[in-house]
C-alpha cells in the first residue's frame, strides 16, 4: 500500500509541474525556450545537490540545517586556499570541499554519539559553520579566479550546462541507492521505526553518519559550482538555501517524520520550486513575492499530504 | 547525588521526601541558570581588567537596554521549546512587526496604537502557526519555516527595503527612563521574573512543562495538549510583540531587515539558559541571563579588539558546547 501512495503522490505532484509549466508558457513566450529551460536547469543544481542528499536524511527522519553554512564554508576555504595559501585551483577546491565533508561528518557523529536531536545539532553548527566562514574571510571577498574554472559554472557540455550532468548523473545514482540497495532500505527501515531497525541488526549509527557526511560533501561541491557560477567567493553564500532544499524535498513527497519518499519526487519538487521562481520573474513579480509563495506552498503541500495520510492508513 | 542532579527545577519536592539544604535545593533547582551568571560575573572581571572603560555607565546601557528585546523574545521562545515544540520564524515576525509599528506611528496614528497594535498582530500570526501544529499536525519546525519565508518575503516586498524615519519623540519608549532606568531593562526584569514565577506556580505553566516531558502521560492526566500549544504559540506572539516595541524604539530609524538570524539568536537563549532542547525543562530566568551573556560577550570582543566577524564562530561554538553538555547530563542520569 506504501508503493501505491507513493506513486500516487508523485503523479500528481508532475501533473501538477506539467499544469504550472502550461500556465507559465502562456504567460510569456520566453519561459518555453531551450535557453530558458537549461539556464533554469544551470541555477537550480546547488540546490538540486543538496536536495537529494537531503531526501535521505529527512527519509531517516532527519533534518540538516546546516547545508548552507557549509557550502559558505566551503566556498570562503576555495578562495582562501586557492588566494591566500598559494594552491592550484583544484588542490584548493579539494581540499575545500574535503573540509566541507568533513563539517558534515562532525554533524553526523554529534547525532548519533552525542544523541543531540539533528535539528538543534544543525542548528549549532549553521551558527558556528557560517561563524567560521565569516571570521575567515573577514568580510573580503576573493574574485579573479582563472578563465577555465568557470567551465564548471558557467560553460556547456554537448549544449547542456555542465553542472546540469552533474545534477543528472546524482539523481540517477542516487536514486539507485535508496531505491533498490540494501542500504536504501536501511535509511527507510530507520525512518520507519530507528529501534527495531537497530533490533533488526541494521547500522543504525553508521548509515546516519555517513548520510550527513554525504549531505556536508553535497553542500561542498555545490558550493564550488556556485563560486563557479558566480565568479566570486562571498561568506554569506548559501545562506537560506537549506530552506530551498528542504521544500523541494517535502514538496516531493518525502515525510517529514521519515520513512518515506524518492529521489524522482524530489526532483519533480525541485522542478515546481524553479519554474514558478522563474515564471514569477518573468511575470514581473519580485524575487521576495517568490520567497513568500514558496513558504506557503511548503506549508500547505504538508497539510495535504497530512490530511491523505490521516484518511488512509494511519 | 540523585538529588542534587535533578534539573527539572520547578518540581516541589513532596513532604515525605526529606528535603535537602537551601544550597543543595537552589543548586539542584537553578544549576544551569546560575552557570550562566557565573559567566557573566567572570567575563565582566576579565574584560575589565583589560579595558576598564567597559563597565562604564554607558557600556553598561548598551549591553542591558540594547539587547533586552532578545531576552524579552526568549521568554515566549523558552515555553515553546518548554513544551517540545520550536520557532525559526520569530526574528521575521519581529521584523514585520516594527515595520507595522513604525508605520501607524508615522502615519500619526496615538502612539498606544503603534505600540500594541504589533502586540495583537504577533499573536494572531502566532496562534495561526499554533492552529497549524497543533491541530492540522504539521511538525513546528515546517510550520515556522515556511512561516519564515513568508514573513521575511512580505516584509521585502512591502517595504522595499527602505527604512522608516521620522519617528514622533512620543514613540520612542526604549530612550524613556522609568525610575532612572532605561525602561527596557525595566521590562526586561519585570517580565521575567512575572514569566518565570507564572510558569513555576500556575496550573498552567506546569501543563507547559508536563506536555515537553511527557506528553502521552499529560494527555492522560487530561491536559487539552492541542489548546495549550494554540495558547502558547499566542503567548509566544505577546512576548514577540512587546520585544518588537523595544526594538523598534531604541534607534531613529527602523531598518526593514532585523539582525540577521535573529531567530537563531533567541532560540540559542533559550537553550544557554538552560531549556532543554527535548522540552520538559528549564527556566525564563535561564533564558534571559543568557541573552545578556550574549551581549556581553558581543560587547567583550569589540573592547579586548576582537575581530566582530569571529561574533558568530564564538556563539557557534558556545552553543554547541551547551547542547552537548546538556545531553552529556542526561545521559548519565539514566
Amino acid at each position: 500500500m506504501n508503493l501505491k501512495s507513493l506513486f500516487r503522490h508523485e503523479m500528481l505532484l508532475a501533473i501538477l509541474l506539467a499544469i504550472v509549466l502550461v500556465i507559465l508558457s502562456f504567460q510569456s513566450d520566453k519561459f518555453f525556450t531551450v535557453s530558458n529551460l537549461l539556464n533554469q536547469g544551470r541555477l537550480m543544481t546547488e540546490t538540486g545537490l543538496i536536495a537529494i542528499a537531503m531526501t535521505f536524511i529527512i527519509a531517516t527522519g532527519g533534518i540538516d540545517l546546516s547545508v548552507g553554512s557549509i557550502l559558505g564554508l566551503t566556498a570562503i576555504l576555495t578562495g582562501v586556499f586557492w588566494q591566500n595559501v598559494g594552491l592550484p585551483l583544484p588542490l584548493a577546491a579539494a581540499a575545500a570541499i574535503a573540509v566541507g565533508t568533513f563539517a558534515g561528518f562532525v554533524n553526523g557523529i554529534i547525532i548519533t554519539r552525542f544523541r543531540v536531536p539533528p535539528l538543534i545539532a544543525t542548528l549549532a553548527t549553521l551558527a558556528l559553520y557560517r561563524g567560521l566562514a565569516e571570521g575567515i574571510s573577514q568580510a573580503r571577498s576573493v574574485r579573479g579566479y582563472p578563465e577555465w574554472f568557470y567551465v564548471l559554472g558557467q560553460g556547456n557540455v554537448l549544449g547542456v550546462p555542465t553542472q546540469l550532468w552533474l545534477l543528472l548523473i546524482a539523481a540517477v545514482v542516487a536514486s539507485i541507492i535508496l531505491g533498490y540497495t540494501r542500504w536504501g532500505r536501511t535509511v527507510y527501515a530507520i525512518g520507519n521505526n530507528e529501534v527495531a531497525a537497530r533490533f533488526s541488526g541494521l547500522s543504525v549509527e553508521r548509515t546516519k553518519v555517513a548520510l550527513y557526511t554525504a549531505s556536508g560533501f553535497a553542500a561542498a561541491v555545490a558550493a564550488v559550482i556556485f563560486v563557479s557560477r558566480v565568479s566570486t567567493t562571498r561568506s554569506d553564500m548559501g545562506t537560506g538555501i537549506e530552506l530551498d532544499a528542504i521544500t523541494a524535498v517535502v514538496l516531493g513527497g518525502t515525510s517529514i517524520f521519515g520513512g518515506r519518499g524518492t529521489i524522482a519526487g524530489t526532483i519533480i519538487g525541485l522542478c515546481l520550486i524553479q519554474a514558478l521562481k522563474n515564471g514569477l520573474s518573468l511575470a514581473g513579480v519580485k524575487g521576495d513575492g517568490t520567497i513568500m509563495l514558496i513558504g506557503a506552498v511548503l506549508i500547505l503541500a504538508i497539510l495535504v499530504s497530512n490530511l491523505f495520510e490521516r484518511s488512509g492508513t494511519r | 547525588m540523585a538529588m542534587t542532579d535533578l534539573d527539572i527545577p520547578p518540581v516541589r519536592p513532596s513532604r515525605a521526601v526529606q528535603r535537602p539544604g537551601a544550597i543543595q535545593r537552589l543548586m539542584s533547582d537553578y544549576g544551569q541558570e546560575i552557570v550562566v551568571l557565573l559567566a557573566i560575573v567572570a567575563l565582566f572581571a576579565f574584560v575589565t581588567m583589560i579595558n576598564p572603560r567597559f563597565i562604564s555607565a554607558n557600556n553598561l546601557t548598551t549591553i542591558f537596554a540594547g539587547n533586552a528585546y532578545i531576552a524579552v523574545a526568549a521568554i515566549g521562545m523558552s515555553m515553546v521549546i518548554i513544551t517540545g515544540n520550536i520557532d525559526v520564524s520569530v526574528g521575521a515576525l519581529i521584523g514585520v512587526l516594527a515595520t507595522i509599528s513604525g508605520t501607524l506611528a508615522v502615519a500619526g496614528y496615538p502612539v498606544w496604537v503603534a505600540w500594541f497594535a504589533p502586540v495583537l498582530i504577533g499573536m494572531a500570526i502566532n496562534g495561526l502557526i499554533g492552529v497549524l501544529v497543533a491541530y492540522a499536525r504539521i511538525p513546528s519546525i515546517v510550520v515556522t519555516l515556511g512561516a519564515l519565508s513568508i514573513l521575511r518575503g512580505g516584509l521585502i516586498s512591502a517595504t522595499g527595503g527602505t527604512w522608516i524615519s521620522d519617528l514622533p519623540p512620543a514613540f520612542m519608549v526604549a530612550q524613556k527612563k522609568l525610575f532612572g532606568l532605561p525602561v527596557p531593562l525595566v521590562a526586561m526584569v519585570v517580565l521575567t521574573l512575572l514569566a518565570a514565577a507564572w510558569m513555576r506556580y500556575s496550573a498552567f505553566g506546569r501543563s507547559l512543562y508536563a506536555l515537553g516531558g511527557n506528553p502521552e502521560a499529560a494527555v492522560a492526566t487530561g491536559i487539552p495538549a492541542e489548546r495549550r500549544i494554540v495558547a502558547v504559540f499566542i503567548i509566544h506572539g505577546f512576548f514577540a510583540g512587546l520585544a518588537t516595541i523595544l526594538f523598534a524604539t531604541q534607534l531613529q530609524v527602523i531598518q526593514s531587515t532585523v539582525p540577521p538570524n535573529l531567530e537563531l539568536t533567541i532560540i540559542t537563549a533559550a537553550v544557554i539558559g538552560g531549556v532543554s532542547i527535548l522540552g520538559g525543562s528549564g527556566t525564563v530566568i535561564g533564558s534571559t541571563l543568557a541573552a545578556i551573556l550574549f551581549a556581553t560577550i558581543g560587547s567583550a570582543l569589540i573592547f579586548t579588539n576582537v575581530s566582530a566577524y569571529w561574533l558568530r564562530a564564538v556563539i557557534g561554538l558556545l552553543i554547541l558546547a551547551t547542547v552537548l553538555a546538556d545531553m552529556f547530563r542526561r545521559s548519565r542520569r539514566i
